[in-house]
């Protein structure tokens, strides 16, 4: 495939070259989080007992809130795209503002379950944590950095989408011209992939 | 004049929450899986159906199927190195002694 | 500074057009991709004489036995020496400079996909260089513990290491967002008529290296903030007292660190691969298995890593395999050296100083790479892991490598990016010594590692001395080498006879723009009819 789309004469926009750095970007964060798939994997393997009383210590009905608050923000801003291609700006906006919601939902619901934890003792380097076995460790270690890494990646989803929001309502964001909201979705649903894979890695291990 | 290059058709609204029921229903699926105490497939059957639902994200609402030949290939050449990363670091993890 | 051509008509060279915003600005925040490569090529030149200076005052300290420099500032000598010459020159080093200059113009269009990214790039780059540098000067001191940082000493050490992790990952983020403008610049912006398959080579190895830097980078990155959460808030997954696994760390280090070696050595083969044709007026031998080859390495590079770890602990089913799938690296690199080498068969060759550099570079580096095969076996490998004979290896496939090349593109490029042209016979003088200098440095250290004498230590027994004292000679003339080719350059930058468009009779879309480029490239969209390299109209 070859192409002069991006030869600007005059102004114009390659959206499917934009979509395609998007994706590119979001690869990069396929490997950034893959690294830490691979400790996981690698001290899963290693310390099963120990992971399994992990999973004990995590809140499961937290959990599958959290997820079916991302997986319904996903729909919302999926939504939120259709709805402005149709013109119907407002609803889009609408759209957006309850991904957004439903974001800060999910970071309040972590702030609530992080604490829980640092209550009851369970923080890197603690004495409690250090007074249980490796595992178990390594385990709370890697449940603090992996949902804390995703947890910023929702922090990052839902200043962007307060960003299209303020782009949409100033027509900046248009039904010819939604790159912007397209691609801020796409960021959107790669956070939501990312905790559809950390569900069963945290909080269903029984 | 801006021209939007290769526009994705729209696709409708039940569509999407469709998928979104389907990903619920998967959800639902998952937790009674880890109901069964399986322990050792567990991890694998989890991620396995983590699997179907991330495959439903990226093709309904990140309009994979939409998208040109080109981007599928990246992605399943991307994941696949991380398979084979993931993989090469097992041969050192399973048969290390000791 | 350079001056455009002097008929009337002539566009304003990219160095003088400014736009909207005033000089400073302009050169601030450019989004000029060739703007953006001028400044990374300074910048990245300028790291690399400090991290040669440094390199100067670690073979000062190995001139004889015993003691000069105290120990942990030997130990921050050689840390610092490596993070500088690894990711502030050569891992940027020709992608960020020369690619970034001649990419858009190679492939027929005004700039790269993302231009304002490329700015973020840049960015990036000098952000992370200043928190390098400053680490070397605050508080706790340089970091020292080699710039491999394994654990748990790297944990363990007072030294400024997170400063410097912090100022790696930058870097990281930078050569990530480079890998992904390019990807798409070659995927959208291609000019029409011109398809994969009339690329020029060196767009090829662009396309690859960006995989490579866009997939390998981000493990880097993920690893080393985990570095810095563990000397911060002890996390544990690589330290013994978390319950952790040091070797861990090695496998994802690693894991980037062998990919980033190939970031380093494919765009220098795309660089000698534009080379050769001109200097011998022949289209370019097996088009396809040099652009097949350069994808061969960057997928078989990914598999490779464990052959930096063969003494550290790992199973012995994996040592095998790493080792057996490394030798296989090998052979698309042998297929570009095969190629090469009939692409000059018979061919009208020039010695001009790019082509000096780029034949000299098939010499020193097919050394770098027959002592590769060496050291991937793996019973050989027990004995020379941790001795000079690897520092000798790995000088001669980044400096004997990718350095030379990254000089050949400078001196072939040079009356492109400058309008003048330097001067010929100091820069060819500056070559050979150079050449005689670096091989002077770098050989005796394979007659070291062979005998013995290990890596990274500040003083040695007596029977390694004369070989020290060769190397160090060694490491003066070439320091004058590249002084004279450094001088050489500056020089002709201001002084230098004013050039023509295509002096050196090359057939790429770069050698039919004005010397230095206007700011749009071209007046009109090129249609590209025919390969990169058919000299059979040559007039």
């Amino acid at each position: 495939m070859n192409t002069a789309e991006g030869f600007a004469e005059g102004h114009r926009i390659d959206a499917a070259g934009a979509r395609m750095g998007m994706w590119i970007f979001l690869f990069t964060e396929v490997l950034f989080f893959g690294g830490l798939f691979l400790i996981y994997t690698v001290y899963r393997v290693r310390y099963g007992a120990a992971f399994l009383q992990g999973g004990r210590l995590m809140d499961t009905a937290h959990g599958i809130a959290n997820t079916v608050i991302l997986l319904t923000g996903s729909l919302t801003i999926a939504l939120s795209l259709a709805l402005l291609r149709k013109g119907k700006r407002g609803l889009s906006l609408l759209a957006q503002g309850l991904t957004v919601l439903l974001g800060v939902f999910f970071l309040a619901g972590k702030y609530v379950e992080y604490s829980a934890h640092i209550g009851h003792g369970l923080y890197p380097a603690s004495p409690v944590l250090l007074g249980m076995d490796k595992g178990k460790i390594l385990f709370m270690g890697l449940y603090y950095v992996m949902t804390g890494v995703h947890a910023l990646h929702v922090l990052i989803g839902v200043a962007v989408i307060s960003w299209t929001i303020l782009l949409t309502a100033r027509q900046k964001i248009t039904p010819r011209d939604t790159i912007k909201l397209e691609n801020t979705g796409l960021y959107w649903h790669f956070v939501d992939v990312i905790w559809i894979y950390l569900l069963p890695l945290f909080y269903l291990i029984t | 004049m801006a021209q939007q290059e290769i526009a994705l058709p729209n696709i409708s609204y039940r569509t999407y929450v469709l998928v979104w029921i389907i990903l619920l229903a998967l959800l639902a699926f998952t937790v009674a899986v880890a109901e069964l105490h399986l322990t050792g497939l567990l991890l694998l059957t989890s991620i396995f159906i983590a699997t179907l639902k991330a495959g439903f994200v990226a093709i309904y609402f990140m309009h994979l199927r939409e998208e040109p030949w080109v981007l599928k290939g990246m992605l399943f050449f991307v994941l696949f190195m991380l398979a084979v990363l993931i993989l090469l670091t097992f041969s050192d993890e399973w048969y290390r002694e000791g | 500074m350079a001056d455009t051509e002097t008929r009337p008509e002539a566009p304003p060279s990219f160095y003088q057009r400014q736009g909207r915003s005033g000089v400073l600005l302009s050169w601030l925040f450019p989004t000029d991709h060739k703007r953006i490569g001028i400044i990374y090529l300074t910048a990245i030149l300028s790291f690399f004489w400090v991290g040669v200076v440094l390199g100067l005052l670690i073979r000062f300290n190995l001139i004889a036995p015993g003691r000069f420099i105290a120990e942990r500032t030997y130990n921050s000598l050689f840390t610092v020496h490596g993070v500088i010459q690894i990711f502030l020159f050569i891992i940027p080093g020709i992608p960020a400079s020369l690619g970034n200059f001649f990419l858009p113009i190679l492939l027929g269009a005004k700039d790269v996909a993302f231009p304002r990214i490329n700015l973020l790039s840049l960015w990036f780059y000098l952000l992370g260089g200043l928190l390098i540098v400053l680490s070397v000067f605050i508080g706790g001191g340089p970091p020292d513990t080699g710039w491999t940082f394994y654990t748990p000493y790297s944990i363990r050490t007072t030294a400024n290491v997170s400063l410097a992790l912090w100022g790696v990952i930058l870097l990281g983020f930078s050569s990530i967002f480079t890998g992904l403008n390019f990807l798409t610049t070659m995927h959208r912006l291609r000019a029409p008529g011109m398809t994969f398959f009339r690329m020029p080579l060196f767009c090829w190895s662009l396309y690859a290296t960006g995989w490579l830097q866009v997939l390998a980078t981000p493990i880097l990155a993920i690893t080393l903030i985990i570095l810095i959460l563990e000397r911060f808030i002890g996390i544990g997954f690589f330290d013994p007292l978390g319950g952790g696994d040091p070797l861990l760390f090695e496998h994802l280090f690693w894991i980037y660190s062998h990919p980033a070696v190939y970031i380093m050595i494919l765009p220098a083969m795309g660089v000698v691969t534009e080379i050769y044709p001109v200097f011998a007026q022949r289209t370019i031998f097996g088009y396809k298995a040099i652009a097949f080859s350069s994808l061969a390495i960057a997928f078989v590079s990914y598999a490779v890593w464990g052959h930096h770890m063969f003494t550290s602990g790992m199973s012995d089913t994996a040592r095998i395999l790493f080792s057996f799938i490394t030798f296989l690296v090998a052979v698309p690199t042998g297929v570009k050296v095969f190629n090469w080498i009939a692409t000059l068969y018979k061919g009208a060759i020039r010695f001009g100083t790019p082509m000096l550099f780029a034949l000299s570079f098939i010499f020193l580096f097919s050394i770098a790479g027959m002592t590769g095969l060496t050291i991937s076996t793996l019973s050989l490998n027990l004995y020379l892991h941790g001795t000079y004979f690897i520092v000798a290896h790995f000088h001669y496939t980044m400096f004997g490598g990718a350095a030379f090349a990254f000089f050949a593109g400078l001196h072939y490029w040079f009356p492109k990016m400058t309008g003048r042209m330097y001067h010929e016979k100091t820069a060819q003088l500056a070559w050979l010594i150079m050449f005689v200098g670096f091989n002077v440095l770098y050989f005796t250290m394979f007659l070291l590692g062979l005998q013995g004498m290990p890596r990274r230590y500040f003083q040695y027994l007596p029977r390694f001395h004369t070989n020290h004292v060769i190397s160090t000679v060694g490491s003066w003339i070439l320091a004058v080498g590249l002084i004279m080719m450094f001088g050489n350059l500056i020089r002709s930058i201001f002084k230098g006879q004013k050039a023509a468009m295509n002096p050196w009779g090359g057939t790429t879309l770069e050698w039919q723009i004005p010397s230095p480029p206007p700011a749009e490239n071209f007046a009109t969209l090129p249609v590209i009819e025919r390969g990169p390299y058919d000299y059979s109209r040559k007039k």
